[in-house]
């Protein structure tokens, strides 16, 4: 294992039918803070997030602190420490948000309800009520929440938090996903280019399923030019 | 009065068997997305092994005979699931063409293995004198054994409540019926929780195999067959993967059939249900308790 390397992704290849979504991705996040894997909609940013989880079949490496992941089934991966919050957050709209957060504890695994409840703290007041209740603000809380509350999680895949939300409530989650940084490493799949400028240390681009450009947030945003040819549009 | 409580408590009786055996097939459906037409099998598969394992024993010991019977349909109700589960339909998770063939197929092979057995003609059962007597209710001379199988699908509908809401298998299931991949991005091995669904549902519909030998007298191959054409019109009416919802469903069957069929014609019961079925569908497709999209 490279040193502060956590994540290590070589060669994946994602086919859905017949298309050919991912092609050859290889990088590497290091442990700690938050990694930013940014592109335009539709090159495979989601896909690739789930390749890491094994929810679509793929080919190629994922190692997570040198552990091959990819001869495991989803649950497995999550069990060695990945948490996962989906882009359309997939909270359980039928289960309460108490029993939302029961069922992402791990047996074995310390939980984080003190931290979870002080970043989101409409969630102890909440509890008894249906998630599916809940505006789509509270709903990511849930579905970060979820994520946070395993201590034994070493990195979280994030799809889109702020997606469809108030800008008040994209506020509270980019505090959030500050303070997530400080526990656990987080790849982060933001389209929200001030918010991920905001957030993110290293990123890595993809562009039509491969990866376009790695490097620091500020070699991306400060540079006009590169930032309009991998995502369409210069951040200022 | 009389003759419209005996009516309603038969109904109920009926809706209660229904109930047993759309339970299993709603949670099957509502976890694992399989449309499981073997379920009448685990029925008919239960109802004679208890009636065989009652037949060995003393002829007078007749509530011993029935009690013994029970326990034996119940476990062989959930063993026969838990293989069928393990061995067919494992392998077929992905394709839904291939777990209705099989389904049927086992569904087919076993009435024909039990007729070859033990003969198509129905086979009386021994019962309890308790269980072939009447009890008086509201004017009407009332079968002890439709109270006995009302009674005994209040407490599995009790039981089966207090397993979804109150335990960490149940929560998973529920959350299952919603959203399985998302319960496996948690880190949860849902295919536990498929195979304990099936074992429930074998159970259920083992435990409605005897019961529906003491309801009508008898066993016959083609019983668990015949129920479960109802039992699926109970699961698509109360809401696929909810168990209140076939709860109620089946009673609104089982009463819709007794009375039209008493009140109009033989036959025009099970037609309504059909049309009920169908108004259900065209107004909140869903079911009862599903959405109304």
């Amino acid at each position: 294992m490279n040193d502060g390397v956590l994540l290590d992704v070589r060669n994946l290849d994602v086919f859905i039918g017949e298309s050919h979504i991912l092609q050859n991705v290889s990088f590497q996040v290091r442990e700690g803070g938050i990694t930013g894997l940014l592109g335009r909609n539709g090159v495979g940013k989601t896909t690739t997030l789930r390749g890491i989880l094994g929810l679509v079949r793929r080919t190629g490496s994922v190692t997570l602190a040198g552990d091959e992941l990819t001869a495991l089934d989803v649950p497995q991966v999550v069990r060695r420490g990945v948490g996962y919050v989906p882009e359309d957050r997939d909270v359980f709209g039928g289960l309460t948000v108490d029993e939302n957060l029961r069922l992402a504890e791990r047996p074995g695994s310390p939980l984080r309800y003190e931290l979870v409840y002080d970043l989101f703290p409409e969630l102890r007041t909440r509890g008894a009520q249906r998630a599916g209740t809940l505006s789509g603000g509270q709903q990511q809380m849930v579905a970060l929440a979820r994520a946070l509350l395993n201590a034994d999680n070493r990195i979280l895949l994030i799809d889109e938090p702020t997606k469809g939300l108030a800008p008040l409530v994209v506020g509270l989650v980019t505090n959030a996903l500050k303070r997530a940084a400080e526990v656990a490493t987080i790849l982060l799949v933001e389209q929200n280019l001030a918010v991920a400028h905001k957030l993110v240390r290293d990123v890595i681009v993809l562009d039509q399923g491969q990866v376009g450009f790695i490097g620091n947030v500020e070699q991306l945003m400060g540079d006009p030019a590169l930032a309009r040819k991998h995502l369409g549009v210069a951040h200022g | 009065m009389s003759t419209v409580a005996l009516l309603a408590i038969t109904g109920l009786g009926l809706g209660a068997l229904y109930f047993l055996i759309a339970a299993g097939l709603s949670l099957i459906w509502g976890l694992m997305r399989v449309l499981n037409f073997a379920h009448g099998a685990f029925f008919t598969v239960a109802a004679y092994a208890g009636w065989v394992a009652s037949e060995a024993l003393p002829a007078d010991a007749l509530w011993l005979r029935w009690l013994v019977s029970l326990v034996v349909g119940i476990v062989v109700g959930a063993l026969f699931a838990t293989l069928t589960e393990t061995i067919l339909i494992r392998p077929l998770y992905a394709r839904h063409i291939g777990q209705v063939l099989v389904t049927v197929g086992l569904a087919l092979a076993t009435i024909a293995l039990v007729e070859g057995g033990f003969g198509s003609d129905p086979r009386k059962i021994a019962l309890p004198e308790w269980m072939t007597a009447t009890t008086k209710l509201a004017g009407a001379a009332i079968p002890n054994t439709r109270l006995l199988v009302i009674a005994i699908a209040a407490l599995v509908l009790a039981l089966l409540l207090y397993f979804l809401q109150r335990t960490r298998y149940g929560l998973i299931v529920r959350a299952g019926v919603e959203n399985r991949a998302m319960v496996m991005a948690l880190g949860i091995d849902v295919q536990k929780a498929f195979t304990l669904v099936f074992a429930i549902g074998g159970m259920a519909a083992g435990l409605a195999g005897v019961l529906a030998a003491a309801y009508y007298g008898t066993i016959d191959p083609g019983r668990g067959t015949a129920m479960l054409i109802f039992a699926f019109i109970v699961v698509v009416i109360g809401g696929l993967g909810s168990v209140t919802g076939s709860a109620i469903a089946a009673v609104i069957v089982g009463l819709v059939q007794q009375f039209l069929n008493f009140y109009a014609a033989a036959g025009v019961g099970d037609f309504a249900v059909i049309l009920l079925l169908a108004g259900v569908l065209l107004v909140r497709p869903g079911g009862l308790a599903g959405s109304s999209t």
